[in-house]
């Protein structure tokens, strides 16, 4: 498992795929909302935290259909569905990968982006918290999605299409969490649903991607 | 004879072809009779004039764009656990019903939303949730329609059903509690009730007859319409075996 981890991590950062063109995605969003709604410090405060979870979760989705798609291409999905390893685990291993290359460096940009965006003070704590734990689940339902969409030539717009509204109550409730967290509200409510849908679908979509992936590979 | 005698594709085309002149007609008859008597025969609404009478088009289209999904999640449980064709088959057949309901309802909401809360559209939880569920009709064609393999394709579209529909549930708490949020207290989408409960209750019989007449109409046409688009999915893979067979018996 490890080493698969590791594999999926090498293969990441030494051919530049998902690292940086995610960072580089969120980066260009965000610094360009200033530019098109106008440099009012006090609007771009407000719409801050909306606006850095739309652009995590954009920069998320951008990197997902090379997710399973390059393993498929070259043979090694089918090489790792004969491994002992179970298909599920394979799979939970790659959403984790696809995380720590896309999710992470995005929450730890966050914060800095949020400076450009004028977020308020006791917004930065609860944003890292809430993408801390939200980009988790929007991996592993990413997963799912690619495991779908693996055997398709054009598998991207489709790809897109079907993820787009599994991302919805995440993308809800995270950003709820970061706005009321901006505001000074209590975020507990949201909070606590965010983390249930991260570990609902954590534990339980690496089967359905799993199921998915069996069919594809038959 | 039990239930499952259905799964077979001869069975079902037989039976179905029985039952269809009937559901035809009866829905026909049930659609004009509800229509009419709604559109022609009820008073306008003291508060909202003639335009409650859209009424009788968005609560029935709005209730079968719910249940035609749920319908889908128990054919592609029937798939998945029974492995029966038809099952599979009346899944597919019945999404682009389902989404075309989906599009009346919010076609006719917005038509009636326009003089009513002077705005086609509101992100309201009920209207944000149906347009969600729009979105989950469409990937689950457009997944149907990529894939060749039509048993790689009714797999991996149940499942997406499967999943698709915890998600689904889950989308329409989250946007419930998130308007919450949006606008705290009374606000006139609540007050005007979307799908007309209001208008049910107080109104009550004038309104309401008709617009039973109307679901039931609505409920036959979709079955009738399933049977139908069902039958020509089985016919179509006849058609195809056919002619495989008949390529491979001239290679030989």
């Amino acid at each position: 498992m490890i080493a698969l981890l590791m594999r999926d991590l090498k293969l990441a950062l030494r051919a530049g795929g998902g690292f940086g063109l995610g960072l580089a995605f969120f980066l260009i969003v965000t610094v360009l909302v200033p530019f098109s709604v106008g440099p009012q410090s006090a609007l771009l405060g407000k719409i801050a935290p909306g606006v850095l979870w739309l652009g995590a979760l954009l920069a998320c989705l951008l990197s997902l259909d090379r997710l399973l798609a390059l393993d498929w291409e070259d043979g090694s999905l089918d090489l790792l569905a004969t491994a002992p390893l179970p298909l599920e685990s394979t799979v939970t291993i790659k959403a984790l990968a696809h995380w720590l290359t896309t999710g992470l460096p995005l929450v730890l940009a966050a914060p800095v982006l949020g400076v450009l965006l004028n977020l308020p003070g006791p917004g930065y704590l609860w944003l890292v918290v809430s993408l801390l734990l939200g980009t988790p689940a929007l991996s592993v339902i990413g997963t799912f999605g690619a495991a779908l969409t693996v055997g398709l030539k054009r598998g991207g717009l489709l790809l897109s299409l079907l993820v787009l509204p599994l991302y919805v109550p995440t993308l809800i409730f995270g950003a709820e969490v970061a706005r009321r967290g901006a505001e000074g509200f209590a975020v507990q409510m949201p909070l606590l649903m965010l983390a249930g849908i991260s570990a609902a679908s954590i534990a339980l979509l690496p089967f359905a991607s799993a199921a998915v992936l069996r069919v594809n590979l038959r | 004879m039990s239930f499952w005698e259905y799964a077979n594709p001869k069975k079902f085309l037989t039976t179905t072809e029985k039952a269809m002149p009937f559901l035809w007609v009866t829905s026909g008859v049930l659609l004009v009779t509800g229509l009419v008597w709604g559109f022609f025969f009820t008073p306008d609404d003291y508060r909202q004039g003639s335009t409650v009478k859209i009424i009788y088009l968005h609560v029935p289209a709005a209730l079968m764009a719910i249940n035609i999904w749920f319908m889908m999640l128990v054919t592609s449980l029937v798939w998945i656990v029974r492995r029966h064709h038809v099952s599979a088959l009346a899944a597919r057949a019945a999404a682009p019903i389902g989404v075309v309901m989906t599009v009346i309802a919010l076609v006719t909401g917005a038509i009636w939303g326009q003089p009513m809360w002077g705005t086609w559209w509101e992100w309201d939880p009920r209207l944000t949730s149906f347009l969600v569920l729009f979105l989950f009709y469409l990937g689950y064609m457009a997944l149907w329609e990529a894939i060749d393999n039509p048993d790689t394709a009714a797999d991996l579209t149940a499942i997406l059903c499967l999943v698709g529909s915890v998600f689904a549930v889950l989308s329409r708490y989250a946007v419930n509690f998130w308007n919450q949020g949006l606008h705290q207290g009374a606000s006139i989408m609540r007050a005007g009730a979307v799908t007309g409960t209001d208008t049910e209750e107080k109104v009550s019989n004038i309104f309401f007859a008709p617009l039973m007449v109307c679901i039931v109409g609505f409920v036959l046409l979709f079955i009738a319409l399933v049977f139908y688009r069902t039958g020509t999915e089985i016919r179509a893979r006849r058609i195809k075996a056919l002619l495989v067979r008949e390529r491979v018996e001239g290679a030989g």
